[in-house]
């Protein structure tokens, strides 16, 4: 018979605002095997784990049942605690009493009620724990960035200056990722590529960096410490090894007609291409979906071109297997879609753009070489109109857009509208704005530059509709709830400032990794406040925007940061397992595989094995058995098995049952 | 075809492909062949028996056969071929070890509806087109197969041989069988009304087991239902409807699995509909995860063991469970 101790915790009024804390411990003393049940303010406290450390000394408790927040709060604390105390620390069991029962009842009888069954079926687990001994698996030390944006850029050099390999994992064909296309960056001003290019060059010739430009992650195996990654590398058709990115074949490719991604598609690029002067890696890719000869068979132009002979058209997409102790997702982020944006006319005009392709049309590199004109006729706009929130902020019924701030747009059309003025005095400039949210160091000051200085018109209130007229021009009309009066604008150019939202990559990725997402696929952190740069997937971390919107400072701060727990994962020599593992029950094994199908970490094999059988024959028979540094204890295969062979330490089947029949008792 | 299988399967034995022959052997009443395994010519010459009343799926017992020395020939209908592709895939029958010979099948009798028809003291039976001809002690008698065919048979999935060394007679089609019409017709009613449906069917269940022992999906080496560490082991029924918790159990643990081969309606002595529950499960499935058909194939992976992109939510539980 165990001696059990229960130790019901307040959490302040956490806890015992709504949970009776008293009657809790009061009532679980009756239950079978309890020897002590008490309670305390905070049991995780200092003074908290002192009195749980003296009652296992002077009850000789052999199991503790903590009735206070998540496993996921404390429960690595109260097993350090009964480990102190002497006690196996798996044979602590929580009672979730707040997560679960005071946070989300009103009514102290009722959460009463509810924590004392969530005890007592604690107390009915932890009647048939056993002792667990952690084993030890090493740590593969490697990492692997995926998204090659400042945000896993600066990851990468982060973890590989601390003298790690890292490799980064790009789906375009060159890092850069969205900073590449931004002309200037808020509050200083100074020019996007100017800062970008070097650390990309670093990137590349960092010894310790290995870039996979033009690839993907397709399968993801594994855990902590010692992930197994299947990595797609799309055929560029041109051998990377060879090609000099020259630029030759670009220059004679005939087939000019391909919008350019790279400049949004305001202008054409080639279908052989480098997708800016600056790309790295420096080489070139075909197009298969324009290239002449992938379509027909004839040209082949690059070819006869390339002096490097790079040019391989029979290149297909390769895979390599590689391993990592930690994975940090940057997959970044993209402007939504404006096609349902009709009121803006968005799709009608092509004067009407998104700030990213401002950006592009302001660039010394973009299609106009840095002139601001008009996309429609190429004449230099005079009136431009600025529409802050589209799509962001949203009205959750609102289907078209976001229910959050994108964060970074106010800053932005700051910058535009300042940058616009100052370059071209000629212009007048509004900005319709919700609100102007500046919460950065320098933000507030630099948007009060815009207004002051330079002169910019903002206005408080939202365009309800953009009209393209017969002359050219686009008729605004919106509303200026400060004056309280409808405006009518005629506007030569207007730029929409689009909501931003994770890369459709995320999701897919996010199942690979078991990581888990909120409900605008933004990957959750695993503690919003105190583990920003975490996931709850062990060894998978968060930089940059694929956690949430973030500007350029945050998102080097969060790259950084991410670098950190990365490198401090890596100088382990090695992790401890988690003994709550799966077995299998070799005599009732029957060997149909269903386990194996099922486990997520591909921690199950068979083997063919010689039993004695009851009559006193050997009968050959093929079991299930797990691996258990590769097991990761998630349960998969328990319920998937028909004849209940395998069980998993901790969580044992018959220690559900007792839970659940303590619960109906 | 009797004749044809007795002999095909005597040269099999000669020449040594196989070394036994698993069929079905004349029962001590015409309509009650049961499974046997022969090893000589003289044992098929006097017990195999091959007609119309031999519905009994093979395929569960070579789970036991293939694991003894040598090859076994084993002849399988079309419907048994599901059921030995489905242990095979899942590793309970070594099919190096089996010859099957696939043999046609237009539909089993079912003794009950031919009784039902009012025949008495039946000592035969023989398909004569659209009809079949009852032999009894009182004189012969003509029925039409529609009648009396086994209601699995009835509702025909396929005729096609999924797996097979060779045939004797000709291999047929997968049929557009409307065997879901019954499953639809109790999901239209109401949970009270279903309820009530399920609570007379099961509350005969005299829990004799003949279900699960015929069952071929049912091969586990312990079955939690024996096991007394898994909580569910037998124990006295606390009232007469507390088994449907046994074949709820049972059709879970075979879900996904089940071929839908009809076995456990056969032999269950109290007239159960239990398929009806296995059937529910795989329209579920279809509808749910794409149409699948277990035993199709030895190799993929059932829409339950496997993970794809597209699966429905767990929220579909709840969605589906409102009324």
């Amino acid at each position: 018979m165990q001696r059990i101790g229960v130790f019901v915790c307040w959490c302040g009024s956490n806890i015992a605002g709504t949970v009776d804390v008293h009657k809790v411990a009061e009532a679980l003393k009756s239950e079978p095997g309890v020897v002590i049940s008490t309670q305390y303010q905070y049991m995780c406290s200092e003074a908290g784990q002192t009195l749980i450390k003296d009652a296992i000394r002077d009850h000789k408790l052999t199991g503790i049942v903590v009735c206070s927040c998540s496993p996921r709060m404390h429960e690595a604390t109260f097993r350090k605690t009964a480990a102190a105390a002497g006690l196996n620390p798996y044979m602590v069991e929580i009672a979730n009493i707040r997560e679960q029962c005071s946070w989300i009842h009103k009514d102290m009888e009722v959460g009463t009620e509810k924590a004392i069954i969530l005890g007592r079926a604690a107390i009915a687990k932890v009647h048939l724990n056993a002792p667990l001994v952690a084993g030890e698996s090493p740590v593969v030390k490697r990492a692997l960035v995926i998204g090659g944006g400042i945000a896993g850029i600066q990851t990468a050099l982060d973890i590989a200056d601390a003298g790690f390999p890292v490799d980064i994992v790009e789906t375009k064909p060159t890092i850069g990722g969205k900073m590449a296309q931004i002309d200037k960056t808020f509050p200083t001003l100074d020019c996007a590529a100017c800062i970008l290019t070097p650390k990309m060059v670093d990137a590349a010739q960092h010894e310790k960096i290995n870039i996979y430009a033009y690839s993907e992650v397709a399968e993801v195996k594994g855990f902590v410490g010692n992930f197994s990654v299947k990595i797609k590398q799309k055929a560029r058709m041109v051998d990377t090894t060879k090609c000099t990115g020259c630029g030759l074949c670009v220059e004679k490719c005939p087939m000019k007609k391909v919008p350019n991604e790279f400049n949004l598609g305001m202008d054409k690029r080639s279908a052989i291409y480098i997708p800016f002067a600056q790309a790295v890696p420096k080489v070139a890719t075909i197009d298969p979906t324009a290239c002449i000869k992938m379509k027909t068979g004839k040209c082949g132009l690059c070819a006869t071109v390339c002096e490097a002979g790079a040019i391989d058209y029979t290149q297909q997409d390769s895979f390599i297997e590689e391993k990592y102790g930690a994975i940090v997702v940057a997959t970044g982020y993209n402007p939504i879609n404006l096609d349902k944006y009709d009121e803006f006319a968005y799709n009608q005009s092509p004067d009407v753009i998104t700030s990213l392709e401002f950006e592009r049309l302001t660039n010394a590199a973009g299609p106009t070489a840095g002139k601001l004109l008009r996309p429609s006729d190429g004449k230099h706009p005079h009136t431009l109109v600025f529409v802050q929130c589209v799509g962001s902020r949203c009205d959750v019924a609102n289907e078209k857009g976001k229910s959050y701030c994108s964060k970074i747009c106010c800053m932005y059309t700051a910058k535009h509208a300042m940058l616009c003025r100052e370059k071209y005095p000629d212009t007048d400039v509004y900005v319709f704005y919700i609100d102007v949210r500046t919460p950065g160091k320098n933000f507030d000051e630099f948007y009060r530059r815009a207004v002051e200085e330079y002169g910019v018109h903002y206005i408080k209130g939202m365009v309800g509709k953009v009209a393209p007229q017969a002359d050219g021009t686009l008729l605004v009309q919106g509303s200026d709830l400060i004056e309280g009066e409808q405006l009518k604008i005629k506007a030569d150019l207007v730029v929409l400032a689009a909501a931003i939202e994770p890369d459709k990559s995320a999701r897919p990725l996010a199942t690979m990794l078991t990581a888990s997402m909120d409900t605008n696929d933004f990957f959750t952190e695993a503690h919003p406040k105190l583990r920003p740069v975490e996931s709850p997937t062990a060894g998978v971390f968060l930089s940059g925007c694929c956690q949430g919107p973030k500007d350029i400072p945050e998102t080097v701060s969060q790259a950084s940061g991410a670098a950190a727990k990365v490198i401090g994962l890596l100088v382990k020599d090695s992790l401890t397992c988690n003994p709550c593992v799966a077995h299998s029950n070799e005599l009732m094994c029957n060997g149909c595989s269903a386990c194996e199908k099922v486990c997520p970490y591909g921690a199950i094999s068979y083997e063919d094995k010689e039993f004695r059988m009851p009559d006193r024959t050997t009968a050959i028979r093929r079991v299930a058995s797990v691996n258990p540094a590769v097991c990761q204890g998630c349960g998969a295969c328990t319920v998937a098995c028909p004849s209940g062979a395998m069980d998993l330490n901790g969580f044992s089947n018959s220690q559900i049952m007792a839970e659940v029949d303590a619960i109906c008792k | 075809m009797q004749e044809a299988m007795i002999k095909r399967a005597k040269e099999l034995l000669t020449d040594g492909t196989v070394n036994r022959v698993l069929g079905w052997q004349k029962g001590g009443v015409a309509y009650d062949a049961t499974p046997a395994v022969f090893d000589s010519a003289e044992a098929l010459e006097q017990g195999f028996v091959y007609d119309d009343f031999t519905a009994a799926n093979l395929s569960k017992y070579l789970v036991k056969e293939t694991k003894n020395e040598g090859k076994v020939l084993v002849f399988l209908k079309p419907c048994d071929t599901y059921s030995l592709n489905q242990l095979t895939k899942e590793h309970r029958v070594n099919r190096d070890n089996v010859y099957v010979i696939g043999v046609g099948c237009d539909g089993k009798a079912d003794v009950e509806k031919l009784r039902a028809q009012g025949m008495d003291g039946i000592l035969g039976i023989t398909a004569e087109g659209d009809n079949f001809v009852v032999e009894t002690l009182y004189g012969n008698k003509t029925v039409a197969k529609a009648d009396v065919l086994a209601e699995r048979c009835v509702v025909c999935k396929s005729r096609k041989l999924m797996t097979y060394d060779e045939i004797l007679g000709e291999d047929g089609e997968v049929i557009d069988s409307n065997r879901f019409d019954m499953v639809e017709q109790l999901e239209n009613m109401t949970s009270d009304q279903r309820y009530a449906f399920w609570q007379n069917e099961l509350s005969r269940c005299i829990r004799c087991n003949a279900c699960r022992n015929v069952c071929p999906a049912c091969t586990c080496e312990k079955c939690v239902f024996d096991n007394v560490n898994s909580g569910v082991a037998n124990t006295a029924a606390a009232d007469s409807f507390e088994e449907k918790l046994f074949h709820v159990i049972r059709a879970f643990h075979v879900a996904g699995r089940c071929t839908d081969c009809g076995e456990c309606s056969r032999v269950c002595p109290q007239g159960i509909p239990l398929h009806l529950l296995n059937r529910k499960f795989i329209k579920d499935i279809n509808e749910l995860y794409g149409e699948y058909q277990a035993g199709e194939d030895t190799d993929s992976r059932g829409p339950l063991t496997n993970f794809t992109y597209d699966d429905c939510e767990p929220s579909i539980v709840h969605e589906r469970g409102v009324e």
